[in-house]
């Protein structure tokens, strides 16, 4: 791979995600949304973050694994239920890693 | 320590009295991401050591987490890289990786209205998950407004873009002296933040709708090149959440105009 190459594909990631973070927040003082989409838009905190937590729970080794020996599902329902009585965020993210890690050394 | 802690505390608790200076902005902005940092910092080192094991030089990882600062792009596109991909499969790929960025941006732009396109290109530079996660909450319960938000995300976005670029490096220069980390587990504590930041707006049908539409597809197109089945997810999760609202609505109107 010659250096020309490399200095491309470092300049092409950088342009194209920019582009991607950057087209809507530069017509903002212009732009306004119609309201049935910042109706919608208030569900992408939930929808993105399940949507990337959820398998690494469920499928911590690429596959189901619903059983009580996986770690991430023990740590994870801990922290969900804490989260859903509680809605004390630091409780919860210390009381799922607590679990997780305890669980994960008594089980391998 | 003490007062540090009953600070953190503070700032993690559903307190929603404004902040309003600058400067307690920014520190509320790092403080409240320090979980999914500490989090971070295996893939930063992983990423760093990944890239030199795979024969390419130095500067390249290097220069990613420093121009790029994407972590997911930055790990497939070392892998097609290995892979001897050409040039326009990676940057395509990274588009489709990063694609829900966009969606951040759109959430994010009555946020950024009064901004000078100066701080909005700051601001756009640093939109990952987490400094979108960490703050958006806050903007929702008040806690952070128009007047002082940006620092706080930019306090957000500084301490990640930090940690992110001394991980790459000690990974480059370290990375084969420390093996098995990927096998530690602290990306737990992204997840439980992750779950932390979730659990609250479960308090009605349109976010469970979101929650459960969300979770379930994710996994079940878990197989999808490219975070596909994730972007897919998530979209169809917001699709679902505004159905069931409107369901709901509807519902509730016709109940009331019955006697």
């Amino acid at each position: 791979m010659s250096t020309t190459f490399l200095i491309a594909v470092v300049f092409g990631m950088f342009a194209v995600t920019f582009a991607i973070r950057f087209v809507l927040l530069a017509r903002a003082h212009r732009t306004y949304l119609p309201a049935w989409l910042e109706e919608a838009l208030r569900f992408v905190p939930v929808a993105v973050l399940t949507a990337i937590i959820m398998p690494m729970l469920l499928m911590p080794n690429k596959q189901w694994d619903l059983d009580w020996h996986n770690p991430w599902l023990l740590g994870g329902g801990a922290a969900f239920v804490t989260g859903l009585v509680l809605r004390k965020p630091l409780i919860t993210i210390v009381f799922g890693v607590v679990v997780f890690f305890v669980s994960k050394a008594l089980i391998s | 320590m003490r007062h540090c802690l009953l600070f953190g505390w503070e700032v993690m608790s559903v307190n929603t009295v404004p902040i309003l200076h600058k400067w307690p902005a920014m520190r509320f902005g790092a403080l409240v991401s320090l979980p999914m940092i500490i989090g971070n910092m295996p893939f930063g080192f992983i990423f760093g050591s990944l890239a030199v094991s795979q024969g390419l030089p130095l500067w390249v990882p290097m220069a990613m987490s420093f121009f790029v600062f994407a972590g997911s792009a930055q790990f497939v596109a070392i892998g097609l890289l290995a892979a001897g991909a050409p040039l326009w499969v990676i940057i395509s790929t990274t588009f489709i990786v990063n694609l829900r960025h966009l969606l951040y941006a759109a959430d994010f732009m009555k946020y950024v209205r009064h901004l000078s396109l100066k701080w909005r290109a700051l601001m756009a530079f640093g939109l990952i998950d987490e400094t979108y996660a960490a703050v958006t909450p806050y903007y929702q319960n008040g806690r952070l407004h128009l007047e002082v938000g940006h620092w706080a995300y930019l306090g957000s976005f500084l301490a990640f873009y930090t940690i992110w670029n001394v991980t790459t490096f000690l990974g480059v220069v370290a990375g084969k002296y420390i093996p098995n980390m990927s096998q530690w587990g602290l990306e737990f504590a992204m997840v439980a933040t992750f779950l932390g930041i979730i659990t609250p707006y479960l308090r009605s049908l349109p976010y469970w709708t979101v929650f459960l539409v969300s979770g379930g597809l994710a996994v079940v197109l878990y197989n999808l090149p490219n975070n596909l089945g994730m972007l897919i997810a998530a979209l169809l999760g917001v699709a679902a959440g505004l159905l069931s609202e409107q369901v709901q609505t509807r519902f509730k109107s016709s109940a009331e105009v019955q006697p």
